[in-house]
């Protein structure tokens, strides 16, 4: 590490459709209202965040043949709610989760385009791929993509919507009043196109927007999600864990990236987390077992060793025993719409594991569940919170955070209230925004006018 | 007969206006088309004069003066933003305008279209329309490279109308019906009390009150239940523009507000005499379908200077202005007289184009409703808070709730 204080950046994720948001707290508002994406918005920008950051899931999960009904159930679409936050905010980043498998690049690209001119530059595309047939019973393309190609689809498609983006240079509209001339090129935003996936040609309608192209997130920690990161993404939304496995995949990423001719700031790692504060550290302690509880009901604790196993198991006790039956391999058919099933590689393995564990610890069902899935990554004072977030960027764990609340939508007031203002003092966190642009707020060179498209990534 | 009143007005914003040359008007603001602030201005002036709804144009393509083929012209607008997202990003800026966005439905998915007007319709608290829009040419078909457009049939030709004949593919229309049905499905695929946050059962819905709506079609199929809950509106304001029998048909059996182009008050009663033949025959929806003339208008307190101003924008395009609606030249009193004798020919409202923006919107906000309202032939308040409500259409109930 050099003796350079690093920077910290922050991001607000709405509050999301999984057993992370507790929706049956009397604190909690609704999901869908407009009034809640503003309150979460403005408290961001309020606190000086980087960005608002907005998920999505085409279509309703389901378990057991049916819609899954114990979470938040309900999303807005992505560009129109960011397009009606640039309304009311000024200077906050605004980044969409939109998916390569059932969109076009000249519609995605489109709207990207327009939501950067209409937000002044401030417009992110998280790039997602879909795989299922299930997802794909709603859009008129239908079918699935094979596992195997999912990523050469995004790439292609990210790399086809770039070229859209620079079909513009940016200086040909001049509408000059006296001469009559509107525009300096008649054959401005030409295109063509075609690969493996797409054969598209005309001109792009949309002039170059303010950050010319918006800025690229890439989510997911696989080999192959780590080298388009690497190629080119401006920033990685990230699982966080510990400090050394932070470490790790921070050097892994930022070590790939001089093999693109990028330096280690072009790409910023920014880990999903959650909080708790209290008072004093065995107040936020307990109240973060309370939200666990209130997390992972008996209900929802079955559905989980249902998404492992891959079997129905609404007979079994939540506070009893786990099964002793094995994973049901091949195909998950329990659950559908749901990314999370491709994480347990071994679900037999797994399924050992969390037996020894609850063994070992003498824990039922419901106890195991909360102990095995996603816990709190910040839990203490406020002034506790902050020398752990600060600690874990300084030592190269990350460059920020996406922070996750766990209430919609008054769930960030209190970190804005109480850890920001700490990490401002201590000389890590902007106490004002210095640029009106995302990139600015990132740090992220500017966007070169013409990029060469996929000719310069190695497809993998 | 009863007193002339003009139930309905609404606006129609593009560009700098409708008029090829109207960037070049003195007020024009042709450096900042694509800027929040000015479509926000837009939006605030035809909310000052208690509009029904402003729709804002969108296509696929780039601009062009050709008929269905891109051109090589400089000295005309070129370069638009998505509609939807410009309606949405004014939402939180007004409180009482309806706001209804172009979105096409060619080679656009259902899907996408229908979450993204019941949003606009959350953010907007229930403003929200569409005028559904049909792709007709190829090269627009290229810009998604997914499909070539079905070949037009014989009798495809619809109205003749010169200058612009208009080419209704009877597939595409069909098609078009298809997706309309699948959006409105998908907006009702929620009931309104879905959402039941049941904390003694954990349940955070009834899924029982969600429904797939299982359409298929030749064009394709889709599952659902929406990702987004019933719109406040139930069904947002679902409009089109027609210029004959095909075009009529599919607005009887699909929409709430159909656009049409009369050329005169005989023009304006003959066709709706057509359309409400065609509602007794096709039309399943309770509420009757609201008949918008299209006018577009250069408007000044004078008439002499309206025309030279017309001649003008004329000879800097270097051709005269045609349309597929009538033009109408001349004061905010004039026009009164032509709304309100239109009126009379069974006419329920009126969407003016303004031939130059913002000039003729604040011609139409300022010269012609306080026309109208001194003649007590418009009213004097937004009377309603939802753009459904502005039309005086009722909050439909949902298709799928039992009974």
């Amino acid at each position: 590490m050099s003796g350079t204080v690093k920077q910290i950046h922050l991001a607000a994720h709405f509050p999301g459709v999984n057993n992370t948001t507790v929706w049956s707290d009397p604190e909690a508002g609704s999901h869908i209202e407009f009034s809640s994406f503003v309150h979460l918005a403005q408290t961001a920008e309020r606190a000086k965040f980087d960005f608002f950051f907005l998920a999505e899931g085409l279509r309703l999960r389901e378990q057991g043949g049916k819609i899954y009904d114990l979470d938040v159930v309900g999303r807005p679409d992505t560009f129109t709610v960011l397009a009606a936050l640039a309304a009311v905010t000024e200077r906050l980043g605004l980044t969409g989760t939109i998916n390569s498998t059932f969109n076009e690049p000249y519609e995605v690209a489109r709207q990207f385009a327009s939501l950067d001119h209409l937000s002044e530059g401030r417009a992110a595309w998280n790039v997602v791929t879909s795989w299922d047939a299930f997802t794909g019973e709603n859009f008129r393309r239908g079918g699935y993509l094979p596992q195997s190609e999912r990523y050469g689809r995004a790439k292609q498609f990210m790399y086809t919507a770039w070229e859209l983006f620079d079909s513009w240079r940016g200086d040909e509209i001049v509408a000059d009043k006296e001469s009559g001339l509107f525009i300096t090129d008649a054959g401005a935003g030409r295109f063509a196109h075609r690969d493996d996936f797409f054969d598209i040609s005309g001109q792009f309608n949309v002039p170059r927007s303010p950050q010319g192209r918006p800025v690229i997130f890439q989510a997911g920690d696989s080999d192959e999600g780590r080298e388009f990161a690497a190629a080119a993404a401006d920033a990685i939304f990230t699982r966080h864990g510990t400090l050394e496995a932070g470490q790790a995949f921070y050097a892994d990423v930022k070590g790939r990236l001089g093999r693109y001719g990028r330096s280690r700031d072009d790409l910023k790692v920014l880990p999903g987390v959650t909080f708790v504060l209290g008072e004093t550290e065995d107040e936020a302690k307990e109240l973060a077992h309370d939200v666990r509880l209130k997390q992972v009901s008996g209900q929802t604790a079955i559905k989980f060793l249902e998404q492992l196993w891959n079997r129905d198991l609404s007979s079994y006790d939540p506070d009893g025993p786990l099964p002793q039956v094995d994973p049901q391999l091949g195909e998950n058919t329990i659950a559908r719409g749901r990314a999370s099933v491709r994480m347990y590689k071994d679900p037999i393995q797994t399924a050992k594991q969390w037996r020894e564990l609850a063994e070992a610890k003498q824990l039922s069902i419901r106890e195991l569940i909360i102990e095995v899935t996603a816990r709190q990554s910040f839990v203490g004072t406020p002034y506790q919170v902050a020398t752990s977030m600060n600690d874990f960027v300084q030592a190269d764990g990350s460059d920020g955070f996406i922070v996750v609340p766990h209430i919609t939508p008054g769930g960030l007031d209190d970190f804005a209230d109480q850890v920001v203002p700490l990490l401002q003092e201590w000389g890590v966190f902007r106490t004002d925004y210095e640029g009106t642009t995302l990139r600015d707020h990132l740090g992220l060179p500017p966007v070169p006018r013409v990029k060469a498209p996929a000719t310069a990534v190695a497809v993998g | 007969m009863t007193a002339a009143y003009v139930r309905h007005l609404a606006v129609a914003l593009e560009g700098a206006g409708w008029h090829p040359a109207s960037w070049r008007e003195p007020q024009a603001r042709p450096g900042e088309l694509l800027t929040s602030r000015y479509w926000a201005d837009l939006v605030h002036e035809a909310e000052s004069g208690l509009l029904d709804f402003v729709t804002i144009e969108d296509g696929l393509a780039l601009q062009s003066s050709a008929p269905g083929a891109p051109d090589d012209r400089l000295d005309q607008v070129r370069g638009r933003l998505d509609a939807v997202l410009i309606a949405a990003r004014v939402a939180p800026l007004t409180t009482r305008i309806g706001l209804v966005p172009v979105a096409t439905v060619t080679h656009t998915e259902p899907f996408h279209i229908s979450k993204a007007l019941a949003t606009l319709d959350y953010v907007s608290s229930g403003r929200a329309g569409w005028q559904a829009q049909v792709s007709r040419h190829n090269y627009e078909a290229a810009l998604f490279g997914r499909r070539a457009l079905p070949a037009p049939r014989a009798d495809d030709a619809d109205v003749p109308q010169a200058p612009y004949p208009v080419q209704a593919n009877t597939d595409l229309l069909e098609e078009a019906a298809d997706f309309v049905e699948v959006v409105r499905r998908l907006w009702d695929s929620w009931e309104d009390d879905a959402e039941i946050r049941d904390v003694s059962t954990g349940r955070f819905i009834d899924r029982d009150r969600l429904h797939y709506i299982d359409f298929e079609g030749p064009w394709f199929k889709v599952k659902g239940p929406s990702i987004t809950p019933r719109p406040p509106q139930g069904q947002p304001l679902v409009t089109a523009r027609a210029h004959g029998t095909r075009g009529y048909r599919f607005a009887v059996r699909s929409t709430d507000v159909v656009y049409v182009t009369p050329l005169d008050d005989q023009q304006a009663r003959l066709i709706r005499a057509e359309v409400s033949q065609l509602e007794a025959e096709l039309r399943t929806s309770d509420e009757p379908l609201r008949i918008f003339a299209d006018i577009v208008v250069f408007l000044d307190h004078d008439e002499g200077l309206a025309r030279a101003r017309k001649a003008r924008l004329d000879a800097l395009d270097g051709a005269g202005y045609t349309s597929d609606a009538a033009v109408f030249v001349g004061t905010p009193s004039q026009l009164a007289d032509l709304l309100l004798a239109w009126s009379g020919a069974g006419i329920d409202g009126f969407r003016l184009r303004p031939g130059a923006l913002p000039h003729d919107l604040v011609a139409i906000t300022r010269g012609l409703v306080p026309v109208l309202q001194g003649r007590d032939a418009f009213r004097r308040g937004y009377e309603s808070t939802t753009l459904r409500g502005h039309l005086g259409l009722g909050r439909p109930a949902n298709r799928f709730t039992s009974v």
